[in-house]
């Protein structure tokens, strides 16, 4: 059996953004009872017996967990290659230095565009100052820098100033990936989704960024799935080469994999290397034998491993089903309607964005507010 | 003062090292070495290992080629520069000149 390299920490679902296209569970309210930092501890000790060697700290927000610095020295001491993914919303000085002391070898901070007005509306709160400035911060500190650019309709047309920004910064890696649909983002994904056209011309900035900063910027672009010929190979296939602990110990092959209607499986209730090996959850679609056709005879079966899983079974209600996006898939024709919707010429109707509510933790006044924030607001 | 930039093995004068975000490092789970970096791990054979190893900053390219031919009976110059300028390519590795 293949050994995982790559642990993603998703600590808390607290956040202080409202990114419409979180990806996120929906029911954020239910993942409050946090793993403890002695869980976390044991949590990262057993992945790194497994064969974890990268460790991604992530959210929601991990800099609202008080521990964090005390979970990234343990990583750390551990040899895990540790890699923060922040808004960057709390990375004070202080903070920062701690966890330089503490180990942390990699940050990547999130900008939602290239200037504050429409970066503040994406993330639902103003925060594209104190991103610019900790990025600065990171610099200053001596750690490589990578900025996340989650792209869809409302931003994809400014990746020329937003790769300006990065340049700037002096960024050393700059991810630029347009919206996964899942959680927020399928709520909010005929919002979301861009045209052709705009792919087109993003394309066209990046080619041209590309050549101009060889050897000194790394500039990662992901096309929206939708407008793929074939699949993502998701994960790098199901219980292959990575894995996801959620705020509650709940262990996942993917984040999104919540979503489907399988066996939880924990880690307050196993070890990780009996979830990894043996769980009916990790188990239910490694390999190629559970694929029906026409993935089971497919060529490239191993190559995209049949896409993925939770997005079969969101647009198809079958989690076993070829990924919709493919275009061999008998399923194809949701994707298709989903792409001409979003090309329709006279889309003048603005669609209304959901924002992600704040999940509140274990405090019952927030949870209200929570609950109230999350009823339609329209601030597009 | 030694220049650094994205690297060109066009000589066997300049000096490679390690970028400063990028681990090597010994995974007892796997007994194999890696390297490691921010999106990436890179499970090295042995003879990828000893030439990271050797990727110090101080030797150059021909010196770590030398080095190996005390160790091998066949060490290929060219392949020693194409597993160092693709490593290169994506950033593990940089140069040092002079």
């Amino acid at each position: 059996m293949d050994r995982p390299f790559g642990l993603l920490a998703e600590l808390t679902y607290a956040c202080p953004l409202h990114c419409p296209y979180c990806s996120n569970p929906l029911n954020l309210g239910g993942y409050r009872e946090e793993l403890t930092t002695a869980e976390w501890q044991r949590v990262l000790a057993e992945a790194r017996e497994l064969g974890v060697l990268q460790l991604h700290l992530s959210g929601g927000e991990p800099l609202q967990r008080r521990d964090l610095v005390e979970i990234t020295r343990t990583a750390s001491e551990l040899g895990l290659y540790t890699n923060l993914i922040t808004s960057a919303l709390g990375l004070s000085s202080r903070r920062a230095g701690q966890l330089r002391d503490a180990g942390l070898d990699h940050v990547q901070i999130s900008i939602q565009a290239d200037e504050p007005a429409l970066s503040d509306r994406i993330a639902g709160t103003p925060s594209f100052g104190r991103k610019m400035a900790a990025a600065r911060l990171v610099k200053e500190l001596g750690w490589p820098l990578t900025l996340n650019v989650v792209l869809h309709r409302h931003n994809i047309d400014r990746i020329a100033r937003i790769l300006d920004v990065a340049e700037e910064l002096s960024a050393d890696r700059i991810e630029l990936a347009n919206t996964q649909y899942y959680g927020w983002a399928w709520r909010n994904r005929d919002a979301l989704l861009p045209s052709r056209a705009q792919l087109e011309r993003a394309e066209v900035a990046v080619r041209a960024a590309h050549a101009r900063l060889k050897g000194q910027m790394e500039i990662i672009y992901v096309v929206p799935d939708y407008y793929s010929r074939y699949p993502k190979p998701c994960m790098g296939g199901w219980g292959r080469r990575q894995l996801t602990v959620v705020p509650n110990g709940d262990t996942l092959p993917c984040p999104t994999a919540h979503t489907l209607p399988l066996p939880r499986a924990s880690v307050r209730e196993h070890s990780l290397a009996w979830i990894w090996e043996r769980s009916p959850l990790f188990r239910s679609f490694r390999g190629t034998d559970w694929m029906p056709d026409p993935c089971r005879s497919c060529d490239r079966r191993d190559l995209d491993f049949g896409g993925c899983r939770c997005q079969a079974f969101l647009l198809t209600g079958q989690a076993a089903r070829t990924d919709p996006v493919c275009h061999l898939s008998p399923d194809h024709e949701i994707v298709a309607k989903a792409v001409r919707t979003a090309n329709e010429v006279e889309r003048t109707r603005a669609v209304a964005l959901t924002p992600r509510p704040h999940p509140g933790r274990a405090e019952p006044a927030a949870q209200r507010r929570a609950a109230g924030s999350n009823s339609g607001g329209k601030f597009w | 003062m030694p220049s650094t930039g994205p690297m060109q093995i066009d000589s066997g004068a300049v000096r490679p090292r390690l970028a400063p975000h990028v681990r090597l490092t010994f995974d007892p789970a796997r007994e194999r070495y890696v390297l490691l970096t921010p999106e990436a791990v890179t499970v090295l054979n042995a003879t990828g290992a000893i030439i990271l190893g050797l990727c110090d900053g101080k030797r150059t390219v021909s010196e770590i080629v030398a080095e190996l031919r005390e160790r091998y009976d066949r060490v290929d110059d060219d392949e020693v520069r194409s597993f160092l300028t693709g490593l290169a390519a994506r950033g593990c590795v940089r140069a040092g000149h002079g």
